[in-house]
């Protein structure tokens, strides 16, 4: 029951598993990227777990109201700042990806390691 | 006023980096980047001054008291780790200004300027918090703002080496969001002295993971062998002010991450005899150390060459780390200060004969000890520093590394860091040998480099063999900043 009951974990290291299996095997480089950002929102489920509490409330201060239990707040707070930071680097990575198709012509892993080891200097 | 300094460091570069990017002229944006560098190498120095004279220096972000608000916190590593990025972020900007006008096209230097100042920010703030989840932010800023940097290179092969370092740093980003997360769950805090006393009550099999998290994401950040692959394509094909920027600042603030995990957070204890990770790191670094020595032997780019000794050089900073003594870690750290002051220098001499020559491949150095005899001067200067001869800054380290693996009677260590240094010896003396006693074929008309980069090149020389004859600086704060590490003494 103990394993069944944590089963968002569960998840999360599937998700997490899957994403960088995607991430090693794959040589096309945009698949790569989704590979990364699976594996990155694995981690926000993560997170997110953590932060509940079985039969919480959200964590908003009623007046007058006492003795309710409140879901953490702060790791819900802080996998935000972990999702600006993982939308950022998914921006640069196909704003790379952009660029070499335009430079090499392909963003196929294996055909562009191949050309640059054509290359002098 | 000065109770400010540790935010006020953050804040100048973070503010000016989109200011940099919005001014439409490189000049100014190169002299608005110059101005705030120099102005944070002051805030830095004054700061520096503080902790050594009052002791650690504490600020609360916002007002919010420790654990519950971000706590800046600037302790004796920080104060040597804090000089070396700010005082290299300030000498590479007189240096930038030429030799980004030659590499980069016009219409993308302020953005240059504006990225190297995020990254100068990132690097800061990894160093001045004293909050985990804070290190991860700032570390990510840093590190997205290094990808974009690296891409900014002439070659084409800048962007596939940006690729690289980009999807090897995210990895390593996510382990260390990871392993904070776990650290998170066990102890409820964030805040490193918070978590220092929390740690040992909680001590479980999360914990334990959460150590493997986060030591395998810094080490991929810091290029630890084997996890170094995106180093030498990145440092070979950015533009050389990014390279010299990155190589001895980057690198340096991921293992001050690293000693801060494991000595500050986990603990000394924790860390070596329940986990006992020197027993990993320790071949690690050796074999670092000697395999990345012998790949640079047989490179023939030289920024390449530079760029395999770099991953060497981290090697010796983390043998430091794992002998887990005062001694041992006074050498790491030390390493760590030198290392900059001797790579700024040999990647801006590299620079220079990019800037003059066109090229960094070997043969362009033919003969350029009588073209330029300056710019390879000083090659030859942190060359020498590099391999660790008496009165240079290598020297030093070296002898306390030396010491440290002899205090613990492990002989055969001291002998390959020994044997490393030979190695050195191989690599520089084969860009030495062509430079000077090889005729010159190239265009006559080959002059020596500008003062604009000769200057900086030559100030970071003459501090490497300032610091290798006066080391008694340099040695007393590693040497407090150690003993605060291990708990030992003040």
């Amino acid at each position: 029951m103990r394993i069944l009951g944590l089963y968002n974990y569960w998840v999360f290291i599937f998700l997490m598993m899957v994403g960088f299996y995607i991430l090693i095997s794959r040589a096309n480089f945009v698949q790569k990227i989704l590979g990364l950002s699976i594996f990155q929102t694995a981690v926000f489920i993560f997170y997110i777990s953590m932060g509940s509490i079985r039969g919480a409330e959200p964590p908003i201060l009623v007046e007058g109201v006492e003795g309710i239990v409140y879901a953490n707040p702060l790791p819900h707070v802080l996998i935000l700042t972990a999702i600006v930071v993982g939308v950022s680097t998914t921006a640069v990575a196909l704003a790379l990806v952009v660029r070499i198709k335009e430079a090499y012509g392909t963003i196929e892993g294996d055909e562009i390691t191949a050309m640059d080891n054509e290359m002098p200097f | 006023m000065t109770e400010h300094l540790p935010v006020l460091l953050v804040l100048l570069p973070l503010v000016a980096a989109p200011l940099a990017a919005l001014l439409p002229w490189s000049r100014a944006a190169w002299a608005l980047t110059l101005v705030i560098t120099w102005a944070t190498f002051g805030v830095a120095i004054l700061l520096v001054h503080r902790v050594l004279d009052l002791g650690t220096a504490s600020y609360f972000l916002g007002g919010w008291v420790a654990p519950f608000g971000i706590e800046y916190r600037v302790d004796a590593v920080g104060a040597l780790v804090l000089l070396v990025v700010s005082g290299i972020g300030a000498i590479v900007m007189p240096y930038a200004y030429q030799s980004v006008a030659r590499e980069v096209e016009s219409a993308k230097v302020h953005l240059l300027y504006s990225g190297l100042l995020l990254c100068l920010a990132g690097l800061l703030g990894i160093t001045v918090t004293g909050d985990v989840f804070n290190l991860f932010v700032f570390l990510e800023i840093s590190s997205i703002s290094a990808y974009a940097l690296i891409a900014m290179g002439t070659d084409r092969r800048a962007l596939h080496a940006s690729y690289k370092y980009l999807i090897m740093g995210s990895i390593g980003a996510t382990f260390i969001v990871i392993g904070i997360g776990m650290m998170y769950v066990m102890t409820g805090t964030l805040n490193m002295a918070d978590l220092a006393n929390r740690i040992p009550e909680v001590s479980s099999r999360t914990i334990s993971v959460a150590f493997a998290f986060l030591t395998v994401g810094i080490s991929l950040k810091l290029a630890l062998f084997p996890l170094h692959l995106w180093l030498p394509d990145a440092y070979t094909y950015a533009p050389s002010t990014v390279t010299v920027f990155l190589a001895s600042t980057a690198t340096k603030v991921a293992v001050y991450m690293l000693v801060r995990v494991f000595f500050t957070v986990f603990g000394v204890a924790f860390s070596f005899e329940v986990m006992t990770l020197h027993l990993g790191l320790l071949p690690l670094a050796l074999l670092g150390i000697l395999l990345a020595s012998v790949t640079a032997i047989y490179q023939d780019n030289v920024k390449r060459l530079l760029a395999y000794s770099s991953v060497a050089q981290i090697g010796y900073m983390i043998l430091g780390i794992s002998l887990s003594s005062v001694t041992g870690l006074t050498a790491g750290l030390l390493h760590l200060f030198n290392h900059a002051l001797m790579k700024g220098a040999l990647f801006m001499a590299v620079g220079a004969v990019m800037y003059r020559v066109g090229s960094v491949r070997l043969e362009a150095f033919r003969g350029l000890g009588r073209k330029m005899p300056w710019t390879m001067a000083a090659f030859v200067g942190g060359g020498l520093s590099l391999i660790g001869v008496p009165l240079t800054v290598g020297f030093v380290s070296k002898w306390f590394l030396v010491l440290g693996a002899l205090e613990k009677g492990m002989w055969p260590v001291a002998l390959l860091v020994v044997l490393g240094s030979l190695l050195a010896l191989v690599y520089i003396w084969k860009v030495v040998e062509i430079a000077y006693f090889q005729a010159f074929e190239g265009d006559p008309a080959t002059r020596e480099a500008p003062l604009g980069l000769l200057a900086p090149m030559w100030i970071l020389v003459v501090l490497s063999f300032y610091f290798g004859t006066h080391a008694t600086f340099t040695a007393g704060v590693a040497r407090r900043g150690a003993e605060l590490l291990l708990g030992v003494g003040s």
